[in-house]
């Protein structure tokens, strides 16, 4: 994936933010202006790994290009995961069935495979996306 | 100050036209305008239109007649009618010009809408991992709106249904086959809660209006509608808008309030005068949210509307009653044109099969779209004071 969407962290890696020094709102990724405040000072901050879904849908069909995830469909979802104080994050989500997923549900980050790896890559490809965490 | 007045409707049929050209039917929108007023190319005094994929507009000259007249390219994505006719209504408002015609049209390949994150300002990422896909979004902002104003999904299949009720009755319409609200509910999940069938398609059509003055319109027809307002508004910090990898904390209103409540403020007419609206119905949640966003009534009683039968032609607060983009897709330059084309029908009495009952009044029109823009107008039979 994108390296500088992440950032490590002592808790593990995360999600790689700006927040604006004169107002505080935060974005993802990274940015030099704020559309909040139109100020221009912004600092790297590392996002919360934490959060609750604050919306979600699923994807029934492949996407076309510029997708490149597996070529065999496997229906996903995606969300906005709420991170406190910070902002609402678009997502992959690791739960694709609808009936499982519900507003406010407690959600981590992960990291996770998501493309058909090519025969000379090393590995997986990974992408971000949030996992249901467990209390 | 001068009123504005529309006197010539035209229209291509909306779907899809092998072998005809965005293009041509740009032109034979503007013949049947022109010829519904009264008019030849050549009393045009301006031009403003657009297409977002099927060419420039300010080349149908070469077809139209080569005046020499000043015909301007808007291009704004799902407002460009709306910013062609807004662009309109200033140069007759302000005096530059008294005569003048506007024209939206489009073509589209068949498929999704192709979607380039750099266009938007966003890393290659963004699509390569799945997320750059508008129906998902659409799907994400119903998804909470049913959840934060309590409203079962069951009624999104009852928006469809009803689009498909009135494209049946209207000639002009791509879908003209009525199908169950079982049938859509049961129809492949395109994105969770939204089937297949509560999505409009892109597809194809052209519109054109001549405008003037509103103390000329009796020169040309005996029936003119008059532009009471015509607004757009952008997005404010906050709006839930298409393509956003992130949103702010702060919950802002979409630009579909400003716009709306701009126009009624304009035009001096409350929502609740409304006899017949054309609302953006990209997909059925999104008559849903509009409905209220606009105005026309309050958030969480959208459901009760809809399901008794308000929003239908016959109903007291009829919605998209040519069918809407549901029934006739979306040339998304032609697609807000259409709203009023539609408007102008029902203020004159024209529109047949979907006339809306009891001598409408005032129509009001409203588009939504990428990257979180909308436009709206105010039309109305009587002449604004
Ligand atoms: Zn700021």
């Amino acid at each position: 994936m994108d390296p500088s969407l992440l950032t490590d962290t002592a808790e593990g890696p995360a999600l790689l933010g700006s927040r604006c020094s004169d107002c505080g709102a935060h974005t993802f990724p990274r940015q030099g202006g704020c559309p909040r405040c139109t100020g221009a000072d912004m600092q790297d901050v590392p996002l919360a790994r934490t959060g609750t879904l604050w919306s979600f849908t699923t994807q029934g069909f492949r996407p076309k290009p510029p997708y490149t995830g597996t070529e065999a469909h496997e229906p996903y979802a995606v969300g906005y995961v709420e991170l406190p104080g910070q902002l609402l994050v678009e997502s992959r989500l690791t739960e694709a069935d609808p009936d499982r997923l519900e507003i406010g549900m407690p959600v981590e980050l992960a990291l996770v495979p998501f493309r058909d790896v090519p025969d000379d890559a090393d590995g997986p490809v990974h992408t971000f996306a949030f996992v249901r965490s467990t209390p | 100050m001068s009123g504005v007045a529309i006197v010539g409707i035209g229209m291509h049929r909306f779907g899809r036209t092998e072998g005809v050209s965005g293009r041509a039917q740009a032109v034979h929108a503007a013949r049947r305008a022109l010829d519904d007023a009264g008019l030849r190319f050549s009393d045009m005094q301006f031009g403003f239109g657009g297409s977002h994929s099927a060419g420039d507009a300010d080349t149908l000259v070469s077809e139209l007649g080569l005046t020499g007249l000043p015909f301007i390219n808007v291009a704004n994505g799902c407002a460009t009618g709306g910013s062609a006719l807004i662009a309109a209504d200033a140069a007759i408002r302000s005096g530059t010009h008294d005569l003048g015609i506007v024209i939206g049209f489009d073509k589209h390949p068949r498929g999704a809408f192709d979607t380039d994150p750099a266009d938007h300002g966003i890393g290659s990422w963004y699509g390569e991992t799945g997320m750059m896909v508008t129906t998902q979004f659409f799907g994400m902002k119903i998804q909470r709106y049913l959840h934060d104003h309590g409203i079962k999904p069951d009624v999104l299949a009852e928006v469809s249904a009803k689009a498909f009720r009135n494209g049946a009755r209207n000639p002009m319409a791509w879908r003209r086959k009525e199908m169950a609200a079982a049938e859509i509910a049961a129809a492949p999940m395109i994105s969770h809660p939204l089937t297949q069938y509560m999505y409009c398609s892109p597809a194809e059509g052209a519109v054109a209006l001549v405008l003037c003055r509103a103390e000329d319109a009796h020169h040309y027809t005996d029936r003119p509608v008059y532009l009471a307002a015509a607004t757009f508004r952008s997005r404010r910090y906050g709006s839930f808008e298409v393509f956003s990898p992130w949103l702010a904390l702060d919950r802002a209103d979409s630009p579909t309030v400003e716009a709306s409540a701009a126009a009624f403020a304009a035009a001096g007419i409350a929502p609740s005068a409304v006899d017949v609206a054309q609302i953006q119905d990209t997909e059925s949640g999104a008559e849903l949210m509009h409905m209220a966003e606009t105005g026309l009534c309050a958030h969480g009683e959208q459901e009760e509307l809809i399901l008794s039968g308000a929003t239908a032609i016959e109903g007291r607060l009829p919605i998209n009653t040519d069918g809407g983009c549901l029934a006739n897709g979306e040339p998304i330059g032609a697609s807000g044109l259409r709203q009023v084309h539609e408007n102008v029908l029902q203020l004159r009495g024209d529109a047949g099969e979907h006339q809306v009952p009891g001598n409408p009044q005032v129509g009001f029109t409203h588009v939504y779209g990428a990257p979180g823009i909308s436009a709206c107008t105010v039309l109305t039979r009587e002449e604004p004071s």
